[in-house]
């Protein structure tokens, strides 16, 4: 949203001294765009829910399984408003989850599927989809309408929050950047993409957390929070963090958390 | 000693953030944060072993979010002096128009590049050229750079030394460290130095 008006902005600085009139057009033109693509209907994230829909109840793998058995927190088979209230502990692994842990453990443990398969293809390209991004697509989606409240309850809860937090915090690797470098401080942008303010709850958390999974049209993709975590690393200049490993779940945990209270509307639509 | 300053750098951090998150968060076990880090990233990638990870400057930063007791200020200033190198023979002033290319160019250095001269990206935070609109915020506008500093020889080479090590000028700056990570190459700084001090750049037009 920003993008685009930062965008419209800055075609309109560039035209001269009928600027101002230029970028209310433009941005009316955008919301028009927003509005049209924002319509289930139009906007192809939706095709990931329906393709999630159905490897939910397909039996596969060496058990020729369904997920239906998968309990996301809410009781086995239970999806709605299961995704506003992760990441959180579950007795059975004795672990934080967020979504795509707990789907991993279930693929692998009532499915047998090939996880090797599934790791490869957990982000989609084209020409190859990823049964994560459908999955979680169509299971977040169950949760529109709904407000993030993760429990934060059990000692392995408030552990990953403030693991999280750290994360947050932590500046390493070739560039010296932490996750606050960009997302500490109100209204800033790099080049004309506005950076959301993420150390503290409000406003900016609860809209950004509240439309992950999103399509991304610059990807022609819809997306997870894992791979929004894991772009964030590659820009910081980190190596590659792990797949579905506990500290991307704690820094989600942690970013939920400054997003509670915030409407989930996925999947969204972004740049 | 090593434990006192963790439990101090997790009370910092809760404190600044904050009585409505610190309430009911138990503090950060030092050994568990780094099993949960290693997990993350288990092994150097190839070609990246020379890089440096997590260094004692960046654990100080992030313990004390990055405000800086006077005593930490201090030692972490007179470390990072020590690391700059200036050019052999003191001319700090390259090519200003390579460093105008150097400054808009935000490749490089990320796990799905190839190895390659990185840009400095400098447009990501900082404005520049007046007349390039496409710039961040989180650092100053560099507008008139050179010439606000009447293209005095002492402040490009101070302005060299913060390219190489932002944190020798300000600990825990926001900038990166490009020359003492090894980012930006000697000829870059001197070129992106001479786009901020050359009177004919368009950064002082």
């Amino acid at each position: 949203m920003r993008v685009f008006m930062a965008l419209a902005m800055s075609v309109a600085l560039g035209a001269g001294s009928a600027h101002a009139q230029q970028a209310i057009d433009t941005e009316k033109e955008l919301e028009k765009y927003r509005q049209m693509m924002s319509d289930p209907m139009s906007n192809p994230g939706f095709l990931n829910v329906d393709r999630g829909e159905v490897l939910w109840s397909q039996k596969r793998g060496s058990k020729n399984a369904s997920l239906e058995g998968c309990d996301l927190g809410e009781g086995p088979g239970k999806l709605e408003g299961a995704f506003a209230k992760l990441p959180r502990f579950f007795a059975d692994t004795g672990k934080v989850m967020d979504l795509e842990q707990r789907l991993a453990h279930c693929m692998e443990t009532q499915q047998g599927v090939d996880m090797a398969d599934i790791t490869r293809r957990r982000f989609g390209a084209p020409g190859r989809t990823s049964d994560m991004e459908d999955l979680v697509a169509f299971i977040a989606n169950k949760s529109s309408g709904m407000k993030y409240s993760a429990p934060l309850a059990h000692p392995k809860e408030k552990e990953a929050f403030a693991i999280g937090q750290e994360l947050f915090f932590r500046r390493s690797d070739f560039m010296d950047f932490s996750c606050a470098t960009c997302h500490a401080e109100e209204g800033k942008r790099i080049r004309l993409q506005g950076l959301p303010q993420l150390n503290k709850a409000g406003k900016d958390a609860q809209v950004t957390m509240g439309s992950w999974p999103t399509y991304r049209v610059s990807q022609s993709q819809t997306r997870t929070m894992q791979h929004r975590l894991w772009d964030c690393y590659r820009q910081m200049r980190s190596p590659e963090p792990v797949y579905l490993s506990d500290g991307l779940t704690a820094l989600t945990l942690f970013l939920v958390k400054q997003a509670e209270g915030g409407e989930i509307q996925v999947p969204s639509i972004k740049r | 000693m090593k434990k006192l300053s963790i439990s101090a750098f997790v009370f910092a951090g809760l404190w600044a953030l904050g009585p409505a998150l610190a309430q009911d968060v138990p503090k950060v076990d030092a050994k568990r944060l780094e099993e949960v880090t290693k997990a993350m990233w288990p092994k150097t990638p190839e070609g990246w072993e020379k890089r440096i990870s997590y260094d004692e400057t960046q654990a100080v930063c992030s313990q004390f979010r990055n405000d800086l007791p006077q005593a930490e200020f201090d030692k972490v200033k007179a470390r990072e002096l020590a690391t700059i190198k200036l050019p052999a023979d003191g001319n700090v002033l390259g090519d200003w128009k390579s460093g105008r290319r150097f400054a808009n160019d935000g490749r490089g250095g990320t796990f799905t590049d190839r190895p390659m001269t990185n840009g400095a990206n400098c447009y990501a935070c900082h404005q520049m050229d007046r007349f390039e609109l496409s710039y961040g915020t989180l650092g100053p506008s560099l507008v008139n750079y050179g010439k606000d500093r009447k293209y005095a020889p002492e402040e490009a080479r101070a302005a060299y030394a913060k390219i190489y090590n932002s944190m020798a000028v300000m600990p825990c700056s926001t900038m990166p460290r490009f020359g003492y990570h090894g980012f930006l190459t000697e000829e870059q700084i001197k070129d992106l130095t001479a786009f901020l001090f050359d009177p004919e750049s368009p950064v002082n037009k």
